[in-house]
């Protein structure tokens, strides 16, 4: 690859790869080469023209600053850098809490902005007081203290985490004018750190009747769900750590279930309790909830992978652009079935395809960022993406997966459409005033 | 490009999943080993079949009053929803947007127990009796007509509680859809 690289540097002039100006993404692998290419066929615009003000030193140049805090809060000109709430006052009903997508860049999500859902608000625990019981079809029923989690050999791993209605305003009839955050904000990612649960189980011993366990939390409404136990045994993981520090609580603190590309809700915040059992509980959230349902009226159940997916972040609703020229396009790809293979741009609605960068390291079960060059001509444009994962899952069309489910025709005024699993393709449409807006396309 | 990043991950894992075979080995335990009695508090999970409903018993009667006093305020008078999940009638097709209730769509009896006793009422879980959360739950049944008005629940009849959409759920584990 650094071999072609360094072959195309250089390489003139620079060719469209698809419709509406998508740019050949090897490019990016050149560096310089892109700007240098850029410029000599004339791809930037005179917008440069204006000359830069003179050089002055600001006041923060000449002080000696502020003192540093023993625990760093990004700067005060980030503070729109939060998540969106939907339950600010805790009313008696659920809460969620949004990961501001088009406001960050890279795969990681800082903890301060995972997305969050819970049926309350989240406990306070005593880590001290905590403790994880594991019972049920085991030799030996076992509690154990974070103290003890902690003489077990422990693993690291980057996993995205997406709670299966993530993306629900896509089931509207009409599409919904709301920025990435509102639409998308559901997923995030994290690096987690603790013990396989699959170790614990060597303790415990596995009583061979044992199909799938049980996972619940502390939380007041002890939310549990029931997960097979060929999960447990392939790369579950009781998390204590999250991106290098303990959980922060809105997301489990001191310890939650990971199931690394399952609905994010089997993936247990504050976890008390596994006990392995012979068949699923039937718990409220495998139920009631997180079940899809389909024209038939039939609903499926026990749909756990997070399916192949992708949308751009930036550009993306909301946003507008600063006249024609070069653009990075960029965004977000994952599957909970594995590695992404490639993600393909178009910026004509799908008429025409193009293979984005995919920045490494390209992770199993991970958010992936795709990054594609773009010459904006200022005429009217469709930006869609389209992931494929290493299975060879491609993300379907919105149309495709719609017809798949249950879908009211008629839905009265102010009625949400609601909705699980929505992995389709999604289209942003930039008019020539260079708002992006969301469309079906 | 994914196959080699697969690789240190894999890596990872067998090499954990080896430690913890090591420790097996050696006879050390980090875990405090308890009782299957002493984990009773905790084991508030019910099956399908019946297995962890707890003694007590409870009318459509006896229901309505708790009901009235507990759970109106955030389901209506008789269950219609608003503002939070309507529990009675419904439907799952159609041109209007489902509704899905306990009458239309739970599948089973035994999770309008185990959710009510576990995560309900929102401000006060775990704060309803045994006998209240089978009356309440016997309400809710009675007004999706679902059981009779005299029909007494408990352990032993909860579980042949007969619900309409008992059939109504295609698994996607471990088939494909």
């Amino acid at each position: 690859m650094a071999r072609s690289a360094r072959r195309l540097t250089g390489r003139l002039p620079l060719e469209p790869v698809a419709g509406n100006g998508l740019l050949d993404r090897r490019r990016l692998l050149g560096g310089s080469a892109l700007f240098a290419g850029a410029m000599g066929v004339g791809v930037t615009t005179s917008r440069t023209g204006a000359a830069a003000e003179p050089l002055t030193d600001d006041p923060w140049s000449l002080a000696p600053g502020i003192t540093i805090p023993p625990y760093g809060q990004p700067s005060r000109f980030e503070a729109k850098v939060v998540r969106t709430l939907t339950n600010p006052n805790l009313e008696p009903r659920p809460s969620a809490a949004r990961t501001p997508h088009h406001l960050l860049n890279g795969t990681i999500t800082p903890n301060g902005l995972h997305f969050v859902i819970a049926r309350g608000g989240y406990p306070d625990i005593d880590p001290d007081k905590h403790r994880l019981l594991i019972h049920g079809l085991v030799r030996q029923p076992a509690v154990y203290t974070l103290d003890a989690l902690h003489r077990f050999p422990m693993v690291s791993r980057i996993a995205f985490i997406e709670c299966g209605g993530n993306s629900a305003p896509f089931f509207s009839n009409e599409p919904i004018q709301a920025n990435v955050q509102a639409l998308h904000g559901l997923v995030s990612c994290a690096e987690w750190s603790g013990v396989l649960l699959s170790t614990l189980l060597e303790e415990t011993g596995v009583d061979p009747r044992a199909k799938w366990f049980l996972a619940e939390g502390a939380d007041a409404p002890v939310m549990n769900r029931s997960v097979p136990l060929a999960k447990a045994m392939d790369d579950a993981i009781i998390a204590l750590y999250q991106n290098g520090e303990r959980i922060n609580p809105s997301n489990g603190y001191p310890m939650r279930l990971l199931l690394p590309g399952y609905e994010g809700n089997m993936n247990i915040k504050w976890l008390r309790r596994i006990k392995l059992i012979e068949a699923p509980v039937m718990a409220w959230n495998e139920t009631s909830r997180y079940t899809i349902l389909l024209p038939s009226g039939k609903a499926w159940q026990f749909f756990f992978p997070q399916e192949v997916k992708s949308f751009i972040t930036h550009p993306s609703p909301g946003m507008t652009m600063r006249g024609p020229g070069f653009y990075e396009i960029s965004g977000l790809a994952y599957s909970g079935n594995g590695p992404i293979e490639k993600v393909e741009v178009s910026a004509d609605g799908g008429q025409s395809w193009a293979s984005a960068a995919l920045q490494a390291p390209v992770l199993s079960k991970a958010l992936t960022r795709f990054r594609m060059p773009w010459n904006w001509d200022g005429q009217p444009v469709i930006l869609q993406s389209r992931a494929t994962d290493e299975a060879g899952n491609v993300q379907p069309t919105r149309a495709a997966l719609v017809a798949e489910r249950y879908q009211p025709k008629t839905v009265p005024p102010g009625t949400p459409v609601l909705g699980e699993h929505f992995n389709a393709i999604t289209s942003w449409a930039i008019d020539p005033k260079g708002e992006v807006t969301n469309v079906y396309a | 490009m994914s196959t080699r990043e697969k690789l240190p991950c894999a890596v990872v894992l067998a090499f954990a999943a080896g430690l913890g075979t090591a420790i097996a080995a050696e006879g050390q335990r980090f875990g405090q080993p308890i009782a299957a009695e002493d984990a009773a508090a905790w084991d508030i999970s019910i099956a399908p079949d019946g297995v962890g409903l707890p003694p007590g018993n409870g009318t459509p009667a006896q229901g309505a009053v708790v009901y009235a006093e507990k759970c109106a305020a955030c389901h209506g008078q008789k269950g219609e929803g608003q503002p939070n999940d309507r529990l009675v009638g419904g439907q799952l097709t159609g041109d209007q947007p489902a509704v899905k209730t306990v009458g239309s769509y739970w599948p089973y009896a035994t999770t309008l127990f185990d959710y009510t006793r576990r995560a309900m009422p929102w401000q006060q879980t775990k704060s309803l009796t045994n006998d209240e959360v089978y009356a309440v739950s016997a309400y809710i049944l009675r007004l999706n007509g679902i059981i009779g008005d005299n029909d007494v629940l408990k352990a032993m009849t909860f579980p042949k509680v007969a619900m309409p959409n008992r059939d109504g759920f295609i698994s996607l584990y471990p088939n494909k859809k």
